[in-house]
């Protein structure tokens, strides 16, 4: 690579390490904030610290509900993730190996609502879980969110089904399969990216979400993780390392979740967009 | 693997049928049918049905229990609401980071793309903010950006007291600070989505152009970013649905709308009117204008993601 053609190998480095430098900064502070003596905090918030104490963490996890609330996240995380996994690769099998009315309509359907924002739809959801008495029930969450990741999942297994050969479904129904057993046992198991990869997507997705899980979890104990910290936030606007604390030990389990997956996570954002 | 949606033409199960007997085709061409159903009933109750209920009930208004016709006079009432106008040109400056998130995004993955030492550790870096919760973010950069935080103790300490401004308690910056608090998040996410375009592009069209001597910013310009347009346009769309209609956390966490309204964005607005005050009419009549406008950009992406490419769609 000829040195006139490109940017000066210092200057690609300095700047990269200007923008690496930004995108940690806050959460360095945010890192370092939590682990400071509230008083000294208080006194002064942005000196250097004098000294460390995991005190802000033993509040949070014994003296405030944050596992409690956490608890709550993951229950909803997993079982809306379960729900619409299932739901999509019936869909999806039925899509690309079945035939039936309204196939492309459920195909395109499922990628205009991929961006719909769930605000729009928050209302009228709040009135049907009023009616059916499931506010302030996780199952409340549960639904609307399976609902919501039902479109995607669709849109990516499809996607992913399309690759696998069709001879092999056919062989497994001259071999007498019917159409339960074929996904199964041929379709899933050549799957299993494609499930990681939407699972972590959706994972992560519901344990970040905020809005409808405020709207719908009122009662301070069955919160999600999300909305308990927007409580605390009023709470205890005095004590920064502490909600700060509190926050940290919130994107721990994303940040694990992602590095311990990184390439599926990257496989699922860039899913369908070719170049 | 290209991304079109065509559609096999039949149905394996029925084709690869070796018997004829009427009943048993009938009931293997209904299987499609059971296996769609739950998706089905998913995306009527979850999207059909509440998307109906919100354009008929932006012509309501009272409460949840109790409501009455009133036709267009929620609109009316929401066009002449001072906060409403101010969330809706909020949202609209919030578009304008959507630029320049882009050519940021851009610019680093070119660079990616050239090489640097570190990769690895740089790309994580910059990739990690798009994935953390958008509250926990808000509560760092509530506390990093008061008055008395962690970046003007920085601006001060480097000589810069004069830029040491109070970001998200002056009602001309707030939305300013939230806009860049959504570029800081967003940015990753475009840096891997072009990253990946770049790294299938086909090494020859580059090699060829250097050959001819193009120098880099031409190679950039007329070779790279050309082969990469979709993936930009995907970019550009997704992240003006984003900031149109995605960023309550950010508000909520980070000013609440304040000072005094000055940082309210529409899906704030539509909080507070259906669930904190009780204006369930002008709330429904809100969701309806930020249907409108995601639904345009909605229609753009559905064009982007059904469009049939050269490229393979998934790697």
């Amino acid at each position: 690579m000829s040195q006139s053609h490109s940017l000066s190998a210092g200057a690609r480095q300095t700047l990269l390490t200007l923008v690496t430098v930004i995108c940690l900064a806050p959460l360095v502070f945010m890192v370092a904030t939590s682990l400071r003596n509230p008083a000294e905090y208080a006194l002064n918030p942005s000196g250097l610290p004098h000294s460390f104490t995991v005190a802000n963490y033993a509040q949070a996890l014994f003296d405030l509900p944050t596992m409690r609330w956490a608890m709550n996240s993951l229950i909803v995380s997993v079982i809306s993730v379960a729900v619409s996994t299932t739901i999509a690769a019936l869909a999806s099998y039925a899509v690309v190996f079945g035939r039936f009315r309204g196939r492309s309509v459920l195909v395109s359907s499922s990628i205009g609502f991929i961006m719909v924002p769930p605000v729009v739809l928050l209302l009228p959801m709040f009135v049907v879980m009023v009616n059916v008495k499931l506010v302030n029930t996780l199952a409340s969450v549960v639904i609307f969110y399976s609902c919501l990741m039902v479109p995607f999942a669709v849109f990516f297994m499809v996607n992913f089904f399309r690759t696998i050969p069709t001879e092999l479904i056919e062989a497994a129904v001259v071999d007498g399969a019917g159409p339960v057993r074929c996904l199964w046992s041929v379709v899933l198991p050549l799957s299993r990216a494609a499930l990681v990869t939407i699972a972590i997507v959706n994972v992560i997705w519901a344990w970040n979400e905020l809005l409808i899980a405020l709207v719908f979890l009122q009662n301070e104990g069955q919160r999600t993780l999300m909305a308990g910290m927007t409580l605390l936030q009023g709470r205890y606007s005095t004590n920064q390392p502490l909600v700060l604390a509190v926050a940290t030990l919130s994107i721990l389990p994303v940040a694990a979740f992602y590095f311990a997956s990184q390439r599926a996570f990257v496989r699922g954002l860039t899913a369908g967009i070719g170049k | 693997m290209g991304r079109s949606v065509t559609l096999s033409p039949t149905s394996v199960h029925r084709t690869a049928g070796l018997t004829s007997g009427s009943a048993v085709r009938r009931r293997r061409s209904l299987w499609p049918y059971w296996f769609a159903s739950p998706a089905i009933a998913a995306m009527g109750f979850g999207f059909v049905y509440p998307l109906v209920s919100v354009v008929r009930n932006s012509l309501y208004a009272g409460r949840f229990s109790r409501l009455d016709f009133v036709g267009l006079r929620n609109f009316k009432i929401l066009f002449s609401d001072d906060v409403f106008i101010t969330a809706l040109t909020n949202n609209l400056k919030l578009l304008l980071t959507v630029p320049v998130m882009t050519v940021l995004a851009l610019l680093i993955a070119l660079i990616f793309h050239e090489g640097v030492r570190g990769a690895r550790f740089h790309r994580t870096a910059i990739f990690i903010p798009y994935i953390l919760p958008a509250v926990a973010i808000g509560l760092a950069f509530s506390a990093f950006l008061q008055f008395n935080g962690g970046l003007n103790a920085f601006l001060r300490a480097v000589g810069l007291e004069r830029l040491a401004l109070d970001w998200l308690g002056s009602p001309n910056l707030a939305i300013w600070s939230i806009g860049a608090v959504v570029i800081w998040q967003q940015l990753g996410f475009g840096v891997v989505i072009f990253l990946a375009a770049l790294l299938s592009l086909p090494v020859e069209v580059t090699e060829a152009a250097r050959i001819d001597g193009v120098s880099w910013w031409q190679l950039q310009t007329h070779v790279h970013i050309p082969q990469i347009r979709g993936s930009i346009e995907f970019f550009l769309v997704t992240e003006a649905i984003t900031v149109l209609s995605w960023v309550f956390a950010y508000v909520f966490v980070l000013t609440q709308g304040g000072p005094s309204n000055s940082s309210t964005v529409m899906e704030y607005y539509i909080w507070k009117n259906g669930f904190a005050q009780g204006s369930v009419g002008l709330a429904n009549a809100a969701a309806m204008v930020v249907l409108v406008l995601a639904g345009i950009l909605i229609f753009v992406y559905m064009r982007l993601r059904l469009r049939p490419d050269e490229g393979g769609a998934m790697r």
